[in-house]
């Protein structure tokens, strides 16, 4: 018989190790629908690879496609944190597009260093306000934020429809619903020349390492976690629950905002309804992926881009569906979430039998 | 009494990772007895219990049965299902009862067939109503357990593990949840039960009734069994050495004045969503050098008085005042701030983060004070260095400053707790059921710094159900009973137990 008992202390070994073997156990199982797709394994995962690190292009593109998914990360991990479970980030996402929309296509016209930070300043309120709503309805009247988070998702894509058909719509658009481009003094500057890969993945790494400074090392961090372990411990103890958990909203809100931000002022310079392919979404995984630490999250992102990208490019050389990148991706998710299970507890192989 | 044994455990032990929590215990049962097992917490009582029962896997042993006529069998070991088919039954300290369901269910529940298509709930009926003839044991069957009082649902409790058959019962701190007199009858009954020939083990930290009521007294100590007399024999100072290994020292409380009121309560009244959740116009001075006792059986009130002296609950009407200012914004933090230090009945659930660090599990209560932080960064050199000289002033043991909280055992996070509370010097102790669940060293630490609090001038209210303690360390004692505090005019066990039991004494 075997037996589950918890384990004394969480190893370090775990807490790294588990996500990296779960990857690397995601990819050994993607393995068999590839067998059966009839393309060779080995071959497939070597593309797999060049479409990732086969040239400077292939790894910008990867880098182009971590970025978004860094912020959403981000926000799923700083709200989880707290047990604030935010599945809205696609929700917010598009609000904080929207606002970049509005602001950047002409409604201002103001030199880069004016029109840039006001560009993001609104993208993240209007992800805030997306996020805080739900806080308030959880905090005022104990509303599952998991419910209201996620079917604002579709009010906001609804929203985001009429706002294409109506006052974002591009005059010059020939009827197609998108918005005017941004003004070029409203766009994130490229990293690299004739490559897609912009500076919102420089931004997308500065907040990762100040959350991780804040997470740890500040009064607001302390509180956050505490809230998020023992909420009943941390409201014994002085700490204003409510109002960290509205911070938390706040903050997480803003980063997902930044992710629609990023991706219309940084990457296609305007706004289309299909601008996100469901980063909101994922960035949940790539939170989960990394355990919910802020730098986790830029190494978790930076995994699940080369996967999504290197699968395309697999897709296209050995003839079989990209959609095996949201297979590697979601077996990695069930991987992490069973070995963290494993982390925290251990079998334990007991006898029937008496005595020896 | 007979002598023929019925029950041997031979050389039981049982090792946790690097913990003996077992360690080669040898024990005899006799028909119709009753054994009490004393030992302090983590003594190794609810291990050798649990290797009884088939839980745990013993890593050396045997456990004999022996029958009535005479004939040994070998126990086979970690079987649980062959424990009860050799009539072994608990009844275990924490009810373990479905409240929906009626007792008569509740009593049946595990003994039929999954798959049996009729229940026989006559046969039943007849069974538990003999059951209840014999033993003395009364309760209602057809109600709902959630109805039933707390000594009702324990006779539940009893009637359940006697309807399988037992010939052996263990009863865990039976008397936990009960008043002194529905202790007293819980006594009788199990000695008429034993008239019929059944044996009892009962585990115990109170040694007055383990004396009243006991044929024999073994005590555990780290895993040995360091004593076995019979009761006659004994007294509370030669058990509580065996168990301690030495005498416990409570400070004496000495004789002091009480000076001005620093807590009051003016007609509190709390209408929470059930009458546990409720009080109702509760007057309630306590004194600076005075310690206030409030006794009673949990579920009175207790918790939702202490919740809104910390701050957790908004009173309905009336008005808490400290130092005579009225508090007029009740929330945790403020309490914090106008000098209250908790110490919370759940030391689990509110008292740490589990989590988070005992470094920062000290600090918690003090996230805006400058020491630790400075413009909202915390100071970890500085929160390492308070780690350390609490734990050493405190004597908090464990794995050290940053590993998790929940590492800790029971004793040393209250001691954890007991630092942080008592390090912000307060006007007023809030201490609720301060020394439950710890092993007699650490209660007797508990009470000493509550006396020392007392003593540097602090008013302390200490909640508590255990009589003995209210006892030695109060100055005035109240009872709470039903939402209502009473004052009780006489300090003696009788007097309060009825009290307690919602009689006017």
């Amino acid at each position: 018989m075997i037996r589950i008992e918890p384990r004394n202390a969480n190893s370090a070994i775990f807490s790294y190790g588990v996500p990296i073997l779960s990857a690397f156990i995601a990819l050994i199982l993607a393995s068999i629908p590839l067998w059966f797709a009839g393309a060779p394994v080995l071959i497939s995962y070597v593309e797999m690879a060049k479409g990732v690190f086969g040239s400077k292009f292939a790894f910008s593109e990867m880098l182009t496609r971590a970025t978004p998914l860094m912020f959403t990360g981000l926000a799923a991990a700083l709200a989880f944190r707290a047990k604030l479970w935010n599945i809205g980030a696609e929700g917010q996402l598009y609000l904080g597009a929207m606002a970049a929309a509005a602001i950047g296509t002409g409604l201002i016209e103001a030199p880069a260093f004016i029109l840039l930070p006001l560009i993001i300043a609104f993208g993240c309120a209007a992800g805030s306000v997306g996020m805080v709503v739900p806080a308030l309805l959880k905090t005022r009247y104990g509303a599952d934020e998991v419910v209201t988070t996620l079917l604002l998702n579709f009010i906001i894509i609804i929203f985001l429809q009429y706002m294409l058909e109506g006052p974002l719509k591009d005059p010059m658009g020939l009827g197609w619903p998108q918005s005017s481009p941004i003004l070029d003094q409203g766009m994130l500057p490229p990293l690299m020349e004739r490559m897609r890969v912009h500076s919102g993945l420089v931004i997308a790494i500065v907040c990762a390492l100040i959350a991780q400074f804040m997470l740890a090392r500040s009064v607001w961090g302390f509180k956050l976690r505490a809230v998020g372990e023992n909420v009943f411990a941390a409201r014994h103890a002085g700490i204003k629950v409510n109002r960290t958990i509205l911070s938390a909203a706040l903050i997480s809100g803003a980063l997902a905002g930044m992710a629609g931000v990023s991706e219309v002022a940084g990457l296609k310079g305007y706004l289309t309804s299909d601008l996100s392919p469901g980063f909101g979404y994922v960035g949940i995984i790539v939170a989960m992926l990394a355990g919910l630490s802020p730098i986790g999250v830029v190494i978790s992102a930076l995994f699940i881009a080369s996967v999504f990208v290197g699968a395309d490019s697999m897709s296209r050389a050995m003839g079989v569906s990209s959609y095996l990148a949201d297979l590697v991706v979601s077996t990695s998710l069930l991987c992490v979430l069973i070995g963290g299970f494993f982390s925290r507890f251990k079998m334990v192989r007991t006898s029937l039998k008496g005595q020896n | 009494m007979t002598s023929s044994p019925v029950l041997i455990l031979n050389g039981l032990s049982k090792t946790f990772g690097s913990v003996q929590a077992a360690d080669s215990i040898s024990l005899e049962l006799f028909r119709g007895e009753v054994l009490a097992l004393l030992g302090e917490n983590g003594a190794g009582k609810t291990t050798l219990m649990n290797m009884l029962f088939g839980h745990y896997m013993p890593d050396g042993g045997t456990i004999d049965i022996i029958d009535d006529s005479g004939y040994t069998e070998s126990l086979p070991l970690g079987n649980p299902q062959a424990s009860i088919a050799a009539g072994i039954g608990m009844v275990h300290q924490h009810f373990t009862l479905a409240e929906n369901l009626d007792a008569l269910d509740n009593i049946m529940l595990g003994s039929e067939k999954f798959l049996k298509i009729r229940r026989n709930k006559s046969q039943a009926v007849q069974k538990v109503q003999k059951i209840m003839n014999d033993s003395g044991l009364v309760a209602p069957m057809d109600v709902a357990v959630g109805k039933l009082t707390v000594g009702e649902r324990q006779r539940v409790e009893i009637l359940k593990a006697l309807y399988q058959d037992v010939k052996i019962l263990v009863l865990d701190e039976p008397t936990a949840v009960l008043t002194p007199q529905e202790a007293d009858k819980l006594f009788e009954n199990i000695t008429a039960m034993t008239r019929n020939g059944l044996s009892v083990i009962f585990i115990s930290h109170k040694l007055r009734e383990v004396l009243a009521f006991s044929n024999r007294i073994a005590v555990l100590r780290h895993g040995k069994k360091v004593g076995e007399i019979s009761s006659k024999e004994a007294n509370e100072r030669k058990i509580a050495r065996l168990m301690v290994g030495e005498d416990t020292k409570i400070s004496l409380r000495k004789k002091i004045k009480a000076g001005a009121p620093v807590l009051e309560l003016d007609n509190l009244t709390i209408s929470g969503s059930s009458k546990r959740e409720s009080i109702s116009n509760v007057n309630l001075s306590v004194k600076k050098h005075e310690i206030l006792g409030i006794a009673g059986i949990s579920g009175n009130g207790q918790t939702v008085l202490a919740n809104a002296i910390s701050g957790l609950v908004k009173p309905s009407s009336g008005k808490i005042k400290i130092d005579g200012k009225t508090i007029t914004s009740i929330d945790p933090s403020n309490i914090i701030q106008t000098g209250v230090g908790r110490i919370p009945e759940d030391r689990h659930k509110d008292g740490i983060v589990g989590q988070m660090s005992v470094a920062e599990n000290m600090i918690i209560e003090d996230l805006n004070s400058g020491k630790i932080q400075s413009r909202g960064l915390l100071d970890r050199e500085a929160i390492m260095q308070n780690c350390s000289d609490l734990s050493s002033k405190y004597d908090v043991r464990g794995p050290g400053p940053n590993a998790p909280a929940r590492l800790l055992s029971g004793g040393n996070i209250q001691k954890l707790i007991l630092a942080r509370v008592f390090e912000a010097s307060p006007k007023l102790i809030l201490a609720n059921q301060p020394t439950r669940g710890l092993d007699l060293g650490a209660a007797a630490d508990v009470a000493n710094r509550l006396l020392e609090a007392r003593q540097r001038g602090s008013g302390v209210i200490l909640i508590s159900e255990d009589l003995d303690e209210i006892l030695s360390l109060s100055d005035r004692i109240m009872v709470i009973y039903d939402g209502k505090l009473r004052t009780a005019e006489t300090h003696n066990r009788e007097s309060l137990g009825l009290m307690m039991a919602g009689e006017v004494a």
